[in-house]
């Protein structure tokens, strides 16, 4: 494994792990820092392994405008942007992805962190 | 200059990633309960943002309204707080303009709109916000009939009307903030 990690986060160290047999950069907490390094396959792999055993079409929902607001953006939606952007009732993402729903939906969807208060 | 790490789990594909974020499902339920007290603009919303945060963290979280806090859940007047500069010297302003008539109006309308331009909620639809994650929102018996009110004056997510004996037993073992 060789480093090849060009990180966009210069407050943390960037460590290369494997996910779904591919070598992907993620920061000292395990949330992707590579964009394009993100698949669907990989997504699956992640959810399982926070308990999210099936993708629903809602969860893929979120977590395409997670991907795409991001891109657009530059930075992770919050849960009341994904409320109100992306049209997913708050309450759903509760159930969608359970106490944490903001940080697992960022989790799967490859991206950091929301930094939004509200 | 970032290190990579070649750890002996990383080679395990097909498996949990080596480095996982602590989502805390495993911790023990953790509740947090906000006394909102003040009926000013700028009073209403730390707690409100605090305990959209925390539920965002999986954390229970109750919000016990109380005397002047009894304006953000009244329905008359839960959208029409104001910020006045009288009294708040952190305003920065000589005090003295805060007299002026209308001076609360102007400060009010700026306040707003900054909250506003950070696509925060105004009060009533914070608080559905709230209550759709999962909040629980509870009114002092006290102040609702000190102030002559009865459930059907206040927001619809208000789940009851509670005294304080009520509120120590549902904040056992809470973490309680009083704003």
């Amino acid at each position: 494994m060789t480093s090849t990690t060009n990180t966009t986060n210069t407050t943390s160290t960037t460590t290369t792990t494997s996910i779904a047999g591919l070598d992907v950069c993620v920061d000292h907490e395990g949330f992707m820092t590579v964009y394009d390094e993100w698949s669907d396959e990989i997504c699956v792999a992640l959810a399982a392994a926070i308990g999210i055993g099936e993708l629903t079409d809602d969860h893929w929902a979120a977590i395409r405008f997670l991907r795409a607001d991001f891109a657009e953006q530059g930075e992770t939606a919050t849960l009341r942007r994904v409320n109100r952007v992306g049209g997913i009732a708050t309450k759903r993402l509760f159930q969608l992805f359970p106490k944490k729903p903001a940080k697992k939906m960022a989790y799967v969807a490859g991206l950091p962190k929301p930094h939004g208060c509200v | 200059m970032t290190v990579t790490e070649t750890t002996a789990t990383a080679t395990a594909t097909e498996t949990a990633p080596a480095v996982m974020p602590d989502f805390g499902d495993d911790d023990a339920d953790r509740t947090m309960c906000f006394i909102c007290s003040k009926g000013t603009l700028d009073m209403a919303y730390p707690a409100l943002v605090m305990a959209n945060g925390a539920l965002g963290e999986g954390i229970d979280v109750h919000l016990f309204f109380t005397f002047w806090g009894m304006d953000m859940i009244t329905k008359k007047t839960m959208g029409d707080l104001k910020f006045t500069i009288l009294g708040n010297p952190a305003t920065h302003m000589p005090q003295g303009l805060g007299g002026v008539p209308g001076m609360t109006a102007v400060a009010t309308k700026m306040m707003k709109k900054q909250i506003a331009d950070l696509d925060v909620p105004e009060i009533p639809e914070f608080l559905e916000l709230l209550v759709d994650s999962g909040a629980h929102l509870w009114a002092c018996r006290m102040s609702v009939d000190m102030m002559k009110l009865d459930q059907d004056d206040l927001f619809d997510g208000v789940e009851d009307i509670i005294n304080v004996t009520d509120f120590m037993e549902l904040s056992d073992d809470a973490q309680i903030i009083f704003v």
